[in-house]
């Protein structure tokens, strides 16, 4: 299956794109979708433990269970206000 | 329907956005205003021009919109069911914000000044935390770097939870 995880911030800056397709196998979880984006992006990998993930617009876990077509987000802190 | 009862209205008055030109503040304090509000109380962030001795030119946002509406919607719900009576409005500015001018803005009335100013206190506060915006500071010396506090893996935000 193929999913879209998008970038942000220091993260964007960090992968040089806003956001990228990624094939999955079924059952993946968010944490499939970390390693592999610290495979393809090494560039990201000190920042991805201090990153949260979102799936659909929402704060997910790690055992979150990816489905086609959602739209992951990678979550710098925060830094509002 | 009974003629003592009010309608219950609040959450249609609630008001959240992202927007790229300046808040109007007074527009949000006339927004969350009601007869029935003893208590008005606004919140605005600007960009300060100092931290320690660095100096900013100026500030530049990033926002994931959609999520930030939906986050600051879960908020305002979980500020309405913390306190009583209240309307909200939440506005984060995106792009570049000068020194002095509003990034954000929280407005909450309530029908006392207890309730407005903890539900106020308390949205900005986890609207920090929570709603996925970034600033980058601009410094004097021509440098630039994004903000973001270090965070743990247990300090972030879990998913669905109040913080």
């Amino acid at each position: 299956m193929i999913i879209r995880v998008l970038f942000f911030a220091v993260a964007k800056d960090l992968c040089g794109i806003s956001q990228v397709e990624l094939a999955l196998s079924e059952g993946a979880t968010l944490a499939d979708v970390k390693h592999q984006l610290s495979q393809q992006f090494p560039g990201i990998r000190e920042l991805l433990p201090r990153c949260a993930f979102a799936v659909d617009q929402e704060y997910a876990n790690d055992d979150y269970l990816i489905q086609a077509g959602c739209e992951v987000a990678c979550i710098p802190p925060v830094s509002g206000g | 329907m009974k003629p003592t009862s009010l309608p219950d209205n609040r959450q249609a008055v609630d008001f959240f956005a992202i927007v790229q030109n300046k808040i109007d503040t007074q527009q949000l304090l006339e927004r969350t205003g009601s007869e029935n509000a003893g208590a008005n109380v606004l919140f605005v962030g600007t960009t300060r021009r100092l931290t320690g001795n660095l100096v900013t030119t100026y500030l530049e946002y990033e926002c994931y919109e959609a999520m930030a509406i939906k986050e600051m919607r879960m908020l305002a719900e979980i500020a309405h069911s913390r306190w009583s009576d209240l309307r909200i409005a939440m506005v984060h500015r995106t792009g570049v914000v000068g020194v002095g001018e509003a990034s954000v803005a929280v407005s909450v009335s309530s029908a006392h000044r207890k309730e407005a100013f903890a539900a106020a206190a308390w949205l900005i506060e986890t609207l920090k935390q929570r709603v996925p915006i970034w600033k980058k500071e601009y410094w004097l010396d021509g440098s630039s770097e994004w903000i973001h506090p270090e965070m743990t893996e247990q300090e972030q935000p879990p998913r669905g939870q109040e913080t």
